[in-house]
């Protein structure tokens, strides 16, 4: 989901990265908020932060014959909510882009975007859906974190097709062409990703209960423990 | 299902995920040119070329602030990122292993929960 150094046309680049702010802001506002009367969740901010960093440096293949990576965002925005992963993507990216030469500063508020935005967004949307339709927990997330990684690069292949349409078929001609690039390569990754958030979620939910409660969760019973 | 047996089979889902692409996908033909193809490319980097390819007269207006030092020093920079990441885990993971044996012992010896 790395839009490269400069492959955003200026005006592109220019909105992505002003609407990042915006959200990475908020972000930071809400995190703010949620370790102020709380200072015990700085360790579980700390583990979605770590998952992040983990799973998006590990490029895995994938059946297609090509290599990508997963984002590790879902965990952190059903922990969190949706806007605190944006300043922790944030962090992620920039030293993606200033050490490793992989995505840009330029293309960092795009990146900023799939990555800390849409991402967590989907993931905390699909989660809290899941539990009200009383889908077990571990399915819920298991669907959360997969659906997270998927949006996020479902969003990169419309930001790429926003930039630069097909010249005969427009920017659906275009989206065609970037959802097949990532995608079809991306499922199995989600796959991976989300059956990893379920096994740190597991671990989290038994030895972090209190916090996770203070988070409010309600945490059910022993029986439904996954 | 226990928890030992479901992290079991997590985490073998995951190998299997990964691990066998390796085994089964194919080496593409080679180019028109004969060039050997690629194998396992970064999709991101499939996504750059369609881009030169979809608008050819497009040139990348900003360059990395640090270029790339070749693929060795790049693997070492993306093990360095994972091992942060691993590296908090794992003191969380010993932290909370910690915590839940002490509280136990307490709680054992004089009732303090």
């Amino acid at each position: 989901m790395h839009i490269m150094e400069g492959f955003l046309p200026v005006a592109h680049a220019a909105s992505w990265g002003a609407v990042s702010t915006v959200c990475v802001g908020f972000g930071l506002r809400s995190i703010a908020a949620a370790v102020k009367d709380k200072p015990e969740l700085k360790m579980l901010l700390g583990v979605s932060a770590a998952f992040t960093f983990i799973l998006s440096a590990l490029k895995l293949p994938s059946v297609t014959g090509s290599c990508s990576h997963p984002t590790g965002t879902g965990l952190g925005a059903i922990l969190f909510g949706p806007l605190a992963m944006a300043p922790l993507a944030a962090i992620v990216l920039l030293f993606q882009a200033i050490l490793l030469a992989h995505g840009g500063l330029t293309t960092l508020g795009a990146n900023i975007f799939s990555m800390g935005v849409v991402g967590p967004l989907a993931g905390y949307t699909v989660y809290n859906l899941a539990r009200k339709c009383s889908i077990p927990a571990s399915l819920s997330i298991f669907m959360a974190a997969s659906l997270a990684d998927l949006t996020t690069y479902a969003t990169t292949a419309a930001q790429l097709a926003f930039a630069f349409p097909d010249p005969l078929g427009g920017f659906g001609a275009s989206l065609v062409k970037f959802l097949g690039i990532f995608a079809v390569t991306q499922i199995p990754l989600a796959i991976s990703e989300g059956l990893l958030t379920v096994l740190i979620y597991s671990f989290i939910q038994k030895h972090s209960s209190d916090e996770l409660a203070s988070l409010g969760f309600n945490l059910p019973g022993e029986e439904e423990r996954i | 299902m226990s928890g030992r047996l479901k992290t079991g089979i997590l985490i073998s889902t995951v190998a299997a995920l990964v691990f066998l692409p390796l085994l089964f996908v194919k080496q593409p033909a080679p180019g028109p040119d004969g060039s050997r193809a690629e194998l396992f490319k970064g999709s991101d980097d499939q996504a750059s070329a369609a881009i030169k390819k979809l608008a050819p007269a497009y040139q990348p207006w900003f360059s990395s602030v640090f270029r790339s030092r070749g693929p060795e020093i790049d693997s070492l920079l993306f093990a360095l990122q994972a091992a942060i990441g691993a590296g908090f885990i794992g003191y969380y993971i010993g932290y909370s292993r910690g915590r839940a044996k002490n509280s136990n012992r307490t709680s054992d010896t004089d009732r303090v929960h």
